[in-house]
């Protein structure tokens, strides 16, 4: 195992090809083409903004409450994508597998960073979000003073984003390897995992708050993603200039290194029976 | 000389899962065994024991039936798969052409495949350019390599696999019947490029059911059996012992084959029989109908066989053999009005030869009893290919008494894949400015 996680760096220039083939086949022949990119998660926004806003309770404590939606549902989109997408991709990539020499494990890893590319272009959204409330500043309140702002950033907590998403790529490649080998042997796997995702966004502080309900909390911090949700909010959404999650993220991060061990191992002691099986 | 490629005692075990998974998952996430848990049901030995050396510099061919392990031997020195047990060393590197194109992404251009596939073999992106040229070149493809994949024949798709392929330079090259698809020009341009790798003193391994390009191209071949080796060394004799092997399976086969059909149709019908397509010519060439058999029967034919030059009976023949047609007749009373013919068709229905008796102009007395009609031919000159029979015995007019058609079967194989259907004995002659001379 560790030889072989030591060859990984050498694959760099072909994951990297493989990544950016990725990009471009996915939108080639589609006339909107890259615009898709920042297209996708805000159309999905807007979909969240609308059923939240309107259709269940507004949970007035947060506002702007699509900036905080966002802050939660970009991340998710890289993790719950690259998951489902690492369930099919040595399936579909099979000839490769089966009739080239080629180092399997590519494979998940390019569906995670090619996820995590189109996350990274959904950031500069955040970021003209963060500075349209900015520039419009707080609320006037009923007796004429200020309000407290709605957003602020502080560069003390940004320069922890990076921590953040290397964290979430450790944990998310963990896993993507585990789904990934072990979608070839069960084919279950696939639609065991979608419908998983779908309660684990739901159990994920996303479209509600961490604090929401105290008596969850507790349940809440079981749950891995729970960290980087919340670590994403704090740094970007509320205005307190103190990263509070940062021990909570720093455990997490370690635990992550765990996750990625784990799933490389697991992915090896699979690897001689995929060609076989797929 | 050190070798390429060594194979030492390698077996090969595939393992089939059967559809017990969902219980397997279930219970290896309860027992939390999911590793441990992951054992086959079934395993096939697609390898048994097959050592094999092969020298660097060297071409070996790998011959043998379909599933005799063939491909599974290519893997394992590609290093696709691993062996179940021995060991597989391989010197220098390798550039397998297992499937050309294989990782080709559709949506996007040839020009970008080409540096994905590259570096999916091996090569660095500096190295990829300084050869792209000589890529897309011998893909004969500049004016269709900025094209998305998809929109390339099946035929430029290769043509691009295989280009990158070969353009990676290595030490060993693995060739896996890649050459059998594709069109007949490029197919030489491939075989000359390996030609060429040859001469520079690499290693090849071939596997492929053109046994000719074995023998022409090969310093030696393997042949392997139901995943063991059974015959290595010079390529025209492996491929001899190989092909006549293959010969008498065929055989088996085909007498089997024979047998049913001739059940099949053992009752015979007068009364819905069509009659002979000409009267008087057994062998006239009809449109090719299933096959059948009618008649009177008054007089029948219990027994068809063919022999070989020793006299034994037999179902495959080399062009050129002699050949004897034997019937075993029955007369359920003796009858002074008959004739016998023949007739050869081949595969597409069409008549080779026809002629009976009355055509050759023999004058019937009387036909009683048991009674033995043999059709001796000195040499049978046809081309490679499957040809069924009529036979029949019928009056001089033309109507049946028991009337076989294409109910035997047999097979002639041949060295030279001329065409056409027959071959007259021919030889070349070349005046003194024509430099040519017979293949190695």
């Amino acid at each position: 195992m560790w030889h072989n996680l030591a060859q990984l760096p050498r694959y760099r220039g072909l994951i990297q090809s493989l990544v950016a083939r990725e990009l471009k086949a996915r939108y080639r022949g589609s006339v909107l083409g890259v615009f898709w990119s920042f297209g996708n998660p805000l159309l999905l926004l807007l979909v969240y903004s609308v059923v939240f806003k309107y259709f269940l309770q507004d949970r007035g404590d947060i506002q702007p409450y699509a900036l905080f939606l966002f802050c939660g549902l970009l991340p998710w989109t890289w993790f719950s994508s690259s998951l489902n997408e690492s369930a099919n991709v040595l399936v579909s990539g099979g000839n490769l597998i089966k009739k080239v020499l080629f180092p399997a494990e590519v494979l998940p890893i390019v569906s995670v960073l090619a996820n995590m590319v189109h996350f990274l272009m959904g950031l500069p959204i955040i970021a003209a979000f963060l500075g349209y409330y900015m520039w419009i500043g707080p609320d006037t309140l009923e007796d004429g003073t200020l309000g407290p702002p709605r957003v602020a950033i502080h560069l003390a907590e940004l320069v922890w984003l990076p921590v953040v998403i290397l964290v979430q790529l450790l944990l998310t490649t963990g896993l993507a390897l585990v789904v990934s080998a072990l979608a070839v042997h069960f084919r279950d796997v696939r639609d065991i995992l979608s419908n998983l995702l779908t309660f684990w966004f739901f159990a994920t502080p996303i479209i509600y708050w961490w604090g929401w309900r105290p008596e969850l909390k507790v349940w809440l911090d079981f749950n891995p993603f729970t960290h980087l949700a919340v670590s994403y909010q704090e740094i970007l959404f509320f205005p307190e200039n103190a990263f509070g999650h940062v021990w909570w993220l720093l455990a997490l991060g370690a635990a992550s290194i765990g996750v990625f061990l784990a799933g490389y191992w697991l992915f090896d002691r699979l690897r001689d029976s995929l060609a076989e099986t797929i | 000389m050190t070798p390429a490629i060594e194979l030492a005692g390698v077996s090969k075990i595939y393992q089939r899962f059967n559809r017990r998974h969902f219980a397997t998952l279930k219970s290896a996430l309860l027992r939390r065994s999911l590793v441990t848990d992951l054992r086959p049901d079934e395993t096939f030995a697609a390898l048994t024991d097959v050592s094999l050396t092969v020298p660097a510099g060297s071409s070996v061919g790998l011959i043998g039936r379909n599933g005799s392990g063939k491909s599974t031997a290519l893997k394992l020195v590609a290093g696709i798969t691993k062996p179940t047990a021995g060991t597989v060393t391989v010197h220098g590197r390798v550039s397998a052409l297992i499937e050309l194109g294989a990782g080709f992404h559709p949506e996007i251009s040839g020009r970008e495949n080409v540096f994905i596939n590259g570096i999916m073999l091996g090569l660095s992106r500096r190295e990829i350019e300084r050869r792209f040229d000589d890529i897309v070149d011998f893909a004969e493809l500049a004016d269709f390599i900025d094209e998305p994949v998809k929109t390339y024949s099946s035929g430029m798709y290769m043509r691009l696999g295989f280009s990158v392929a070969i353009n990676v330079d290595p030490d060993v090259l693995l060739v896996d019947e890649v050459l059998a698809v594709g069109d007949e020009g490029f197919t030489h341009k491939c075989l000359d490029k390996i030609a060429d790798f040859k001469r520079r003193g690499k290693t090849v391994l071939l596997v492929t059911h053109s046994l000719n390009l074995v023998e022409r191209f090969c310093d030696e071949a393997v042949w392997l059996d139901g995943g063991r080796k059974r015959a290595e060394g010079d390529p025209r004799r492996v491929v001899d012992m190989y092909v006549s092997n293959v010969a008498q399976q065929e055989d088996a086969f085909l007498s089997a084959a024979d047998v049913k059909t001739i059940e099949g149709s053992a009752t015979l019908a007068p009364a819905q029989a069509p009659p002979p397509p000409v009267p008087g010519v057994a062998t006239t060439p009809a449109p090719a109908t299933a096959e059948g058999r009618w008649g009177s029967g008054v007089v029948k034919i219990v027994e068809v066989a063919l022999f070989d030059a020793a006299g034994h009976p037999a179902h495959v023949f080399q062009s050129g053999d002699p050949v004897r047609l034997g019937m075993r007749l029955q007369a359920a009373h003796p009858v002074t009005d008959f004739a016998f013919g023949i007739g050869i068709f081949n595969a597409e229905g069409a008549c080779v030869y026809g002629t009976n008796t009355e055509i050759e102009e023999f004058e019937p007395i009387t036909l009683e009893g048991d009674a033995n009609v043999d059709v001796s031919f000195d040499s049978v000159e046809l081309t490679e290919g499957t040809y069924r029979l009529d036979v029949a015995v019928h009056t001089r007019e033309g109507v049946p008494y028991d009337y076989h058609r294409f109910l035997h079967t047999f097979r002639i194989k041949s060295r030279t894949k001329d065409v056409g259907v027959y071959r007259p004995k021919h030889h070349w002659a070349f005046s003194a400015n024509v430099r040519i001379r017979p293949r190695a």
